[in-house]
């Protein structure tokens, strides 16, 4: 398995170096990719449906845990034959659409990249390879929606999907490694048995809450629904692939995936019943008043993944029958439905409903691939479609709290809304009278038109013998989704009984609801006067208080001045000092243990205030040196007189040396400017002086305080008896804490060998200002 | 006297301080300079100050005899200085260099100019 | 800056102060001093030196790049501090021949440390002040 990940990745960089040679003919070659993928998952298909799964195990980063584990279930195998299946028409049906376009191989390359992404993703047995799978979806996708790199829109687009699906992944990281860490296991197929644990764990809600931030953004769930429709500024084919049958799945995928894990709780099914209720109904009626075709296509994909994230959220058995039986048949009519709009747009220029009609006359096959898909997004017997909702109507119907007919009201109110919505974008553009604009409309490509046609087909099929997909695909499905053994049975006729009269019911609403709505421009805007309390709109603008605050703080405290750092460092550290300092209480002073004063010591004191004096108000050069070598010699002085020699001397020569360096260097620069005005020395002295001050106290302080002598004395006790040396500073040095020594050396060598090259270093002239 | 000595270290971190928010680059360093010096006398200060003792074990025996300086503090100051050593030479040299390429001594001739369009 | 009397004096004070400089390392273990001050000693002994005899004579004198002195230095505390290691001693253990030898003392592996240190820092204090005085 690890080799159809890997796949997609190589090929996708291969196309940096063989770009060019596939924007030829050599194109033809792209769609295989998927093909093969397709096959092998194919093949695998007898095997999983045998309830066997098949495991694939690579060492990655062992000691985080993170490794290469792959699982092949009923759900992953779903997920990667859509993903794969869907991938080959997209990719037929890409280079037809693309043909010609100046970023053709980079189109394949972003395209080849997510597809691998996202089968990383369904077939990770491992929760943080899962979640690096999912990055790389969200980035991927971020370059296929902004593909139309010169429009501000589609930049903008791009930039809104990547936010808001990023930040869900960033949330969805947290929740997996919370979960991980409870579980003590990273590995998917054994977190299975670590159900009770966390769902009795007192972080589950956090846990949850987490995952659930993560699955919403992605599969646009409500509030976060809002990037799916700026998406769609995407190519059509990738509209198609991402927002219909892949990505915005991901989401359910992860919902489906971790339902065994975390889910059958009140609250996880509460919340999935909640949000996805909403959803879908808003985003149902939403749809119907949109007049571009792509738009309208997006929100009952927004709808339809309300219904699947409903569903998880009932957790019945029959709900999640329908849910494994809705993925297939929504990925099968809205990847058509797409493309089909991409015919439209491509041939026509326009997505608009108002201008559109009459296109059956030119494009015929299209138009019956539409209806199909149209028929069986409505749920017409005998479609996939019908089925699905079938299904659907069960699961709420049998829903074991009061609440059923509720539940199955709001099913129906939605499925009329997508009733509606299908006919709209499947039907609407090709009925009635054919604009004379459009009259020179011819078919295009076959490789365009026949995978449409090819999906809505299947769509039939499935229909008409649901045991196909019901035994090999959707049974497996379902119970990788319950976590247990089910029994299921897809039949095309279930009787004359609540669910068929509910489902003709909606389809005869549906149409009625079609017929009488007429989506316009007034209405459009009549529905966009919301737009200021919808959460894009809320989210916008937090975004722009952010930009704001942002430019502001860098204002602040980064305006590259390196004194304002330095005083807003100070200050801060005068702050907290100060504040410690004032906790401790009044500083007081034992004077009874104070070593005595001599004068020299007071006249070297003085001679240190004066050069110090010197130095701040010195405007020579010169001065200043001189002066701060005066305050070493006078602290050389203060060395000696308090029992350290060798402090003494190094501090002599040390400063003899840096006295010598600074002569060296600086002799050819100019004297200070003074730049400042006159108000800022005094703040700069008010907040230096308080820092000395602090400093003072807190040394005060500890003088006060009794110190403890334990290590000075096993040093000056041991010095001869271990290291056989009588000056312990010097055995300090060189025994006890030589290897500090050795690595000062180092240190210092380092600075010398920085120096060296810093001086041999010549810029070329160009390198200078 | 310990007094004296805390009075120099303050006023040690205050010129430090008040240098270090200036312009010129050349106070810069001296600054940097003096608040180690500074810091270098706190340690010292903290390690209880003793006259007339150093910590050498008086040749006649192998143990102190008697009261001695704290060799930890001189032991941290000693390596502080030398270190400091390193410290400035490579700052006076980057100095130098900075002073050759843009022919300034002040700070704020380093800063490059914002793109205002960021 | 060059006088005769600076001159002169400095070829008796250089190999006097180099004498004082080894002397003060040596002595470390016993009195005050030891490597960093016996090497900075010696540097300023030839930064003294090239003050009165131009750099480019001092660096004559010392035959070897400053620079050089670095390795060597860092070398030898390096021995210092493994050489334990062949005795199945864990590193850092002092070892110390059984007899004092004359004027110096006793010998041991912590004066050779002493002695890596003050090799390396008159070669970091003679490469920065050269390179700095030789490239103006």
């Amino acid at each position: 398995m690890l080799f159809t990940v890997l796949t997609g990745l190589i090929t996708s960089s291969l196309l940096v170096p063989f770009g060019k040679l596939m924007k030829t003919k050599w194109s033809v070659l792209l769609p295989f990719i998927p093909v093969i993928l397709f096959l092998f998952y194919l093949w695998h298909v007898p095997v999983v449906a045998n309830g066997t799964n098949v495991i694939q195990h690579l060492a990655w980063v062992p000691s985080l845990g993170v490794n290469f584990d792959f699982r092949l279930d009923g759900l992953s195998l779903l997920f990667a034959l859509l993903i794969t299946g869907i991938g080959t028409a997209i990719f037929f049906y890409g280079r037809s659409y693309l043909k010609g376009h100046i970023y053709f191989d980079r189109f394949f390359a972003y395209l080849l990249l997510f597809m691998s992404a996202m089968l990383g993703v369904v077939l990770s047995n491992n929760i943080l390879t899962l979640f690096v799978f999912w990055e790389l979806t969200s980035i991927s996708s971020f370059f296929l929606i902004g593909f139309n790199n010169d429009s501000k829109e589609s930049r903008n687009s791009a930039l809104t999907a990547l936010s808001i699906t990023g930040l869900g992944g960033f949330f969805l990281l947290a929740g997996l490694v919370l979960a991980g860490n409870i579980a003590g296991t990273f590995i998917i197929s054994e977190l299975f048995a670590q159900h009770d644990k966390l769902v009795n764990h007192s972080l589950y809600p956090l846990i949850i809450g987490l995952v659930f931030i993560g699955a919403f953004t992605k599969s646009a769930q409500f509030p976060f629904h809002f990037w799916l429709p700026g998406a769609m500024k995407a190519p059509t084919p990738v509209s198609a692939y991402l927002h219909s049958a892949t990505m915005v799945k991901a989401g359910i995928y992860l919902l489906a995936r971790f339902t065994p894990i975390l889910g059958n709780t009140e609250l996880w099914n509460t919340t999935l019943l909640i949000v996805g209720g909403f959803t879908m109904v808003f985003a149902a009626i939403h749809a119907l008043f949109r007049t571009d075709l792509k738009s309208i296509l997006a929100y009952s994909t927004i709808s339809a993944l309300g219904i699947l994230t409903f569903l998880l959220g009932l957790g019945t058995t029959e709900a999640f029958i329908a849910a494994s039986v809705f993925i297939l048949v929504h990925a099968l009519y809205k990847a058509t439905l797409f493309m089909v709009t991409g015919i439209i747009d491509h041939e026509t220029h326009t997505r608009d409903l108002t201008k559109l009609g009459g296109l059956r006359k030119v494009l015929m096959p299209v138009f019956i691939a539409a209806v199909l898909a149209a028929l069986s997004s409505a749920g017409l017997p005998s479609t996939f479609g019908f089925i699905g909702k079938d299904l659907i109507y069960e699961a709420t119907l049998h829903y074991h709290h009061n609440w059923a007919i509720w539940l199955t009201a709001l099913a129906v109110i939605t499925n009329i809304g997508l009733v509606a919505a299908g006919f709209m974008a499947g039907i609407k553009p090709f009925t009635g009278k054919l604009p004379q604009a459009f009259e020179q409309v011819h078919l295009p490509y076959k490789s365009m038109w026949i995978p449409p046609l090819i999906l809505a087909v299947l769509g039939l099929v499935f229909g008409i013998f649901p045991g196909i997909t019901g035994d090999y695909f959707n049974h497996q499905t379902a119970i990788a989704i319950a976590g247990e053994n089910l029994e299921m049975e897809l039949k095309m006729w279930h009787g004359f009984n609540t669910v068929f009269i509910l489902s003709l019911a909606t389809l005869a609403t549906g149409t009625i609801v079609y017929f009488l709505n007429k989506p316009s421009e007034a209405k459009l805007r009549a529905i966009e006067q919301f737009n200021h309390i919808s959460p894009q709109y809320i989210i916008t603008k937090i975004g722009a208080g952010i930009k704001q605050m942002s430019a502001w703080y860098t204002n602040v405290f980064h305006n590259g001045y390196l004194r304002s750092y330095h005083i807003k460092i100070i200050l801060f550290a005068e702050l907290l000092l100060g504040y410690k300092l004032w906790l401790g209480g009044p500083v007081r002073i034992d004077y009874a243990n104070l070593t005595p004063l001599s004068w020299y010591e007071f006249g070297i004191a003085a001679i240190l205030l004066g050069a110090m004096y010197l130095i701040v108000t010195t405007r020579s050069r010169l001065t200043a040196v001189v002066s701060t070598s005066v305050i070493g010699y006078c602290i050389c002085l203060m060395f000696v007189f308090y029992s350290a020699p060798d402090l003494a001397m190094t501090q002599f020569t040390i400063d003899t040396l840096t006295t010598v360096l600074f002569v060296l260097v600086l002799y050819k620069l100019p004297p200070f400017i003074n730049f400042t005005s006159r108000g800022v020395p005094i703040r700069d002295a008010i907040v230096a002086l308080g820092f000395g001050i602090i400093i003072s106290l807190i040394a005060l302080r500890v003088l006060y305080e009794p110190n403890s002598t334990a290590i000075s004395d096993f040093y000056g006790e041991n010095a001869y008896l271990l290291a056989k040396g009588k000056n312990v500073v010097n055995v300090i040095l060189v025994d006890f804490r030589g290897m500090d020594t050795m690595f000062e050396t180092v240190v210092l060598s380092i600075a010398a060998l920085g120096v060296y090259s810093l001086i041999k270093l010549r810029l070329k002239s160009s390198e200078k200002e | 006297m310990e007094l004296l000595l805390v009075l120099i270290l303050g006023l040690l971190y205050a010129a430090g301080v008040y240098l270090i928010l200036r312009r010129s680059m050349v106070k810069l360093l001296l600054g940097i300079m003096l608040l180690g010096n500074g810091a270098n006398i706190l340690i010292f200060v903290l390690g209880k100050i003793t006259k007339g003792s150093p910590p050498v074990i008086n040749e006649a025996y192998k143990v102190f005899q008697e009261i001695y300086a704290d060799p930890i503090p001189q032991a941290l100051i000693l390596t502080a200085i030398v270190i400091s050593f390193g410290l400035t030479s490579f700052a006076i040299v980057l100095l130098k260099r900075v002073y050759a390429l843009v022919d300034s001594d002040d700070l704020d001739d380093l800063n490059t100019p914002e793109e205002e369009d960021i | 800056m060059k006088s005769a009397i600076l001159q002169t004096a400095t070829r008796y004070l250089l190999p006097i102060l180099l004498l004082f400089s080894f002397f003060l390392l040596l002595r470390g273990h016993y009195y005050p001093g030891g490597g960093f001050v016996g090497g900075l000693v010696a540097s300023i002994a030839f930064v003294l030196h090239s003050f009165a005899n131009g750099t480019e004579n001092t660096m004559k004198i010392l035959r070897y790049k400053p620079l050089s002195l670095i390795p060597i230095g860092l070398g030898i505390s390096a021995v210092s501090v493994t050489f334990p290691l062949l005795f199945g001693l864990p590193p850092m253990t002092g070892l110390w021949f059984e007899e004092p030898i004359p004027v110096i003392g006793m010998i041991g592996s912590a004066l050779f440390f002493d002695l890596g240190v003050y090799l390396v820092v008159i070669g970091v204090v003679l490469t920065i002040l050269f390179t700095i005085a030789l490239n103006d």
